[in-house]
């Protein structure tokens, strides 16, 4: 399998992603959209291992994982206190940082 | 056309069309659901890339426990078409452009990536638990028990913020 389709798979993926995060309003939705970019990289993270015989990329997977976990179970937890104080998930309204 | 070949495009069918949906879904359910499908996709390529390992650890952390997560936070919260908000449709049409240019960027520039990009000594061992336990626990071992305390500190994190006020 020719790495550059690989190569181009995953700058799809990561462009869907960046689209989402600039199309949709709902925090939860963005969240989705950068996990979906986390899984661009590390699909091509992994198509770059398999084409040098070097499992040390594949590794870095474990730490992309690890970390979008964390990242997940913070992230949805910020929205569940905003949630409970604004009763909204959009984020046009969570801009309360600018005021 | 090889069956390898074949099998690749049609996991990235799959992928490309509930990435995709997952953008344009109105109900924030069902964009889950599209996640789920496109992380089972991706969980095939690295089967195809002789990564199994990552395989299953990919479809249990992320179609497993993630994805879970954003179910059980987009139900509790009782999130549907309804509550969901919507962009004016400049916006819609200024971000579909923003993104596709940013797509075209991206694969223009990786297309012109050098390199050697052709198999080199070919191991199709590299995806077993031996080989990448090996790396982790002598290259990578500090990183690794550094995650650990990564992964305490959100707990903790995510129990503190998820707690009630107290007044």
């Amino acid at each position: 399998m020719p790495l550059q389709w690989y190569i181009t798979l995953s700058a799809l993926l990561f462009g869907l992603g960046v689209l989402g995060v600039l199309f949709r309003r709902n925090a939860i939705v963005i969240l989705m959209c950068i996990e979906m970019m986390l899984n661009a990289v590390n699909l091509l993270l992994v198509a770059f291992s398999a084409h040098h015989s070097d499992p040390h990329a594949q590794v870095f997977v474990f730490f992309v994982m690890a970390v979008a976990a964390a990242e997940v179970a913070v992230g949805l937890a910020i929205l569940i206190a905003i949630y409970r104080n604004t009763r909204t998930t959009d984020i046009d309204f969570l801009n309360q940082l600018k005021h | 056309m090889t069956t390898t070949e074949i099998l690749f495009f049609i996991l990235t069918g799959i992928a490309f069309f509930s990435g995709a949906m997952v953008v344009m879904s109105r109900n924030p359910v069902y964009s889950v659901l599209y996640l789920i499908t496109m992380f089972f996709a991706i969980a095939g390529h690295y089967i195809l890339l002789n990564a199994q390992f990552l395989a299953v650890v990919h479809i249990i952390v992320y179609a497993g426990a993630i994805m879970v997560l954003f179910l059980f936070v987009i139900m509790m919260l009782n999130l549907n078409k309804e509550t969901e908000p919507h962009n004016p449709p400049w916006v819609k049409i200024a971000a579909v452009v923003a993104g596709g240019m940013m797509m075209a960027t991206l694969v223009g520039a990786l297309k012109q990536a050098s390199g050697p990009l052709t198999k080199t000594n070919y191991d199709t061992t590299i995806g077993t638990v031996e080989r990448l336990g090996n790396v982790l626990f002598s290259d990578f071992l500090i990183p690794f028990e550094l995650s650990s305390a990564l992964f305490l500190a959100a707990m903790v994190g995510a129990v503190m913020l998820g707690k009630k006020n107290i007044h």
